[in-house]
């Protein structure tokens, strides 16, 4: 076994492995279907399908997170049982997965050697050092050593997370979405020396994607899963994107794309001056923030995950304290107190709405009257409720909005992702909307989920609403945007109409050139 | 007052510090080691007890001290096991079992020990550090326990370890980032049930010193909550055992306000002076809520700040 010498990754070295007939099922579900993967040695190999279509299951299944139900995988040709990630690792397997998993109060030196399957009882780090260096120097890219890794930015940890995997020599590596967290701008450096390592036969790669651009950008083969089954393939260029769609999403039809009715310049309806916010660690995650957003326009904040967005959303949902500076609605002061939500029109839909906007355990129907619970007919009195009238009015929009669910009672943490993303939406856009603000709504969605919910966001903009849509998803802000805004360490460095702007300027902004 | 005074006070304070800070520091140790895993042992005061009675009633039994202290570290490591082994257990919360675990060590100690209040045992000696001054307050003063300065080796090892060993990486890293440590294949249960039971081994040499030095006799009302302030007193040293040596040594002086104004004949507010330690832990829990340097060091995985 070779793990133990750190990085020594040399040409002609990269593993090709083969699933043959991989079925997996959890309790009614199945999950993987008769699955054959074939990734040949030192090919970039793409992994497409929709959410649920069981990619997570079959490199969990490959990486030994779980037992494939039946099924062989062959490594080089060579079959072998892998049973738990350790045993993966040994192989030459290694993965890097959505979130981090570098520990993250510890240097990236530190986070390196501990991975080490020798790590050393008393460790020298005068020498580990040395001998780290002339790892990095032998690398494709490099990510500071000696700094906690919570210090780094969100690309200098992927990158360490990367090269974590080429230290401890493994030459097969599975990517799970690996550019989610990345400007268009790393993204690309990291994938294209990936490549490169690839071209060279160092390493293979299989990576998770639904980003079509990287596909044909970076990979040579791909294999695109659907419900569990494989239902197409092979080598890039021979598949156009439009294939690679239909294949994905079957016969499922979708909603049109809502149109954008030309709309007549209106006066600014939602306003944020000079805001700021103190985070938990003393730096301002709102640094400054100046935006406008006018009634009738959907305002695109484009950014790199953690760069504020979020604190920005909670600042004007009132979870956390504005320290300076105002948001102001029709020119008048706002507070985020509930009797202001209500006057002013202002609903919202918050990344991760389970956790943000909701009470996992408490029904659809009482989830879906947050918003009115305590007001005619919902309640007499201000505070005699009806429980029969709120779940009237829920049985209404899980018709209207296709939520499924059980029933009005079920608690709405028993639904699915997108169907607590359709709950809250139509909680939110059900009475007349003035202001809604959204963060990532189509995260994790299918195709189908994903129109429905950007044409109602459109319909409430073509209706006059002032729409700011907080997104990391880069094509949705430019399918939908009027004015496109890009966030950068917590200040809106950057606005721009959405025909005066491309891919490449916002990409520069969110990486905080100017 | 004068300056012979001011003098006798600020000595009685530096005697105070270097006598009572002990079982506040293993304590601290303990609870910093166990806390850098990723578990809070709240636990700490009953097994302080426990080891003070086993202490004694060993040093009585054997006639060797040392013996004791040993068997309280045991004793100690045996609560700590309990805790690391039970909190491992799918929804087990850890603060919640420590309380039990805490009063299961001092019912334990009070159901044991009834038989040893009565008899003396062999106690542990003091090495005498101010041979070289003529004032016999300093020698007095500077009458320093082994146990001690078996603390400060203890703390400096620890922080050594923590940046140099891979055990102390590995603590580091499950109380920091649990899913990091899993995905590496460590066993974070392990090493929590490790680092919980050491804990409980350091808090149990605390309590040693309790019974067989200062004050130096088992009886029920021996600890008053050091165990409990100690776990203040980690947040306070932010996770750092050389931060928790020095924060135990200023618990230790405050302990000494109230005598060491008595010495000199300031008995006014005595039962006042004596309440300082519970007033500093306050007021150091206050101030560090809101502390933003105590908010990034904290071990990522700690149920109380989850």
């Amino acid at each position: 076994m070779q793990a133990s010498a750190p990085g020594i990754v040399q040409g002609g070295r990269a593993i090709g492995l083969e699933t043959v007939g991989f079925s997996k099922q959890f309790g009614a579900l199945r999950a993987l279907d008769d699955v054959t993967l074939k990734v040949e040695p030192g090919s970039f190999h793409a992994l497409l399908g929709e959410n649920g279509a069981g990619k997570s299951t079959l490199v969990k299944c490959i990486m030994g997170f779980y037992r494939a139900d039946s099924g062989d995988l062959l490594l080089d040709g060579r079959e072998e049982k892998i049973r738990n990630p350790r045993e993966a690792r040994a192989l030459g397997l290694g993965m890097v997965y959505q979130h981090f998993t570098l520990a993250p109060a510890l240097t990236g030196a530190e986070n390196l050697v501990i991975s080490r399957a020798d790590a050393p009882a008393i460790i020298d780090w005068a020498k580990e050092t040395k001998r780290l260096d002339a790892f990095l120097d032998r690398m494709p890219f490099r990510a500071p050593l000696h700094v906690p890794v919570s210090q780094l930015s969100a690309g200098e940890k992927q990158k360490l997370e990367i090269l974590k995997l080429l230290y401890l020599d493994q030459r097969f590596l599975i990517l799970d979405e690996p550019t989610s967290v990345l400007t268009p701008q790393e993204a690309d450096e990291i994938l294209s020396l990936l490549r490169g390592m690839t071209d060279r036969g160092e390493i293979t790669i299989l990576m998770i994607t639904h980003k079509f651009r990287e596909v044909t950008a970076f990979a040579d083969s791909l294999t695109v899963l659907r419900r569990g089954a494989r239902v197409g393939g092979g080598k890039v260029g021979e598949i156009t994107t439009e294939a690679m769609a239909r294949m994905m999403i079957g016969d499922t039809p979708i909603r049109e794309r809502a149109a954008r009715q030309p709309t007549p310049p209106r006066a600014p309806l939602l306003e944020l001056a000079a805001v700021y916010a103190v985070g938990p660690e003393g730096k301002n995650v709102l640094d400054g923030v100046d935006l406008k957003v006018r009634g009738g326009e959907i305002v695109g904040l484009a950014g790199v995950s953690g760069n504020g967005q979020s604190q920005l959303v909670e600042a004007m949902s009132g979870q956390i304290a504005i320290d300076d500076g105002c948001v102001l609605i029709r020119n008048q002061r706002f507070e985020p107190t509930r009797e202001a939500f209500h006057r002013l029109k202002i609903f919202g839909l918050p990344e991760e709405p389970l956790k943000n906007a909701a009470a996992a355990r408490m029904s659809v129907a009482e989830n879906m009257a947050f918003r009115n619970f305590e007001r005619p007919p919902n309640a007499s009195l201000g505070w005699w409720l009806r429980p029969s009238a709120i779940r009237a009015r829920a049985r209404d929009l899980i018709g209207r909005y296709h939520v499924k669910t059980q029933s009005p009672d079920a608690p709405i943490g028993d639904l699915s992702g997108g169907n607590v993303q359709r709950a809250i939406l139509a909680r939110e856009l059900s009475s007349d909307v003035d202001v809604l603000i959204v963060a990532n709504p189509c995260f994790g969605l299918d195709f189908a989920s994903v129109a429905e919910i950007r044409a109602q966001i459109m319909d409430q903009r073509n209706r006059g609403a002032a729409v700011l849509l907080i997104s990391e998803d880069l094509d949705e802000i430019l399918e939908l945007s009027d004015q496109v805004a890009v966030m950068s360490e917590g200040r809106v460095v950057y606005v721009a109409p959405i025909a005066q702007t491309d891919r490449a300027t916002i990409g520069m902004h969110m990486a905080g050139h100017d | 007052m004068s300056e012979g005074l001011v003098q006798t006070v600020l000595i009685a304070l530096l005697g105070g510090a270097l006598r009572v800070s002990t079982p506040f520091m293993f304590v601290a140790l303990g609870e910093c080691l166990t806390e850098k895993s990723g578990r809070v042992n709240l636990g700490l005061e009953g097994t302080l007890v426990l080891g003070a009675m086993t202490a004694y009633a060993i040093s009585f039994h054997s006639g060797s001290p040392w013996l004791g202290v040993l068997a309280a570290g045991c004793a100690g490591a045996a609560l700590g096991a309990i805790h690391g082994f039970v909190c491992k257990l799918p929804r087990v919360n850890d603060i919640a079992f420590g309380i039990a675990m805490m009063l299961l060590g001092t019912g334990l100690a009070f159901f044991f020990g009834k038989a040893y209040i009565q008899p003396s045992a062999p106690r542990l000696d003091a090495i005498s550090l101010g041979g070289w001054s003529s004032d016999p307050r300093i020698a007095s003063a500077l009458q320093v326990h082994p146990l001690l300065l078996v603390g400060i080796l203890v703390a400096l090892a620890m922080w050594w370890a923590f940046a140099n060993t891979r055990w102390g990486l590995l603590v580091r890293m499950s109380g920091d980032s649990a899913q990091s440590a899993r995905a590496m294949g460590v066993s974070v249960d392990l090493v929590r049930f490790l680092a919980t039971a050491a804990g409980g081994f350091l808090a149990g040499i605390g309590g040693a010193f309790l019974s067989l030095y200062y004050p130096g006799s088992w009886n029920q009302g021996l600890s008053s909550g050091q165990g409990l302030m100690a776990v203040a007193l980690v947040i306070f040293a932010r996770w750092n055992p050389l931060r928790c040596v020095a924060a135990a040594l200023l618990f230790g002086a405050t302990g000494a306000i109230g005598p060491a104004l008595q010495s000199v004949g300031i008995t006014q507010g005595y039962y006042f002076f004596n309440a300082a330690p519970y007033i500093l832990t306050l007021v150091i829990m206050i101030g560090s809520a809101g502390s933003q340097k105590a908010g990034r060091d904290v071990p990522g995985e700690l149920s109380i700040t989850k």
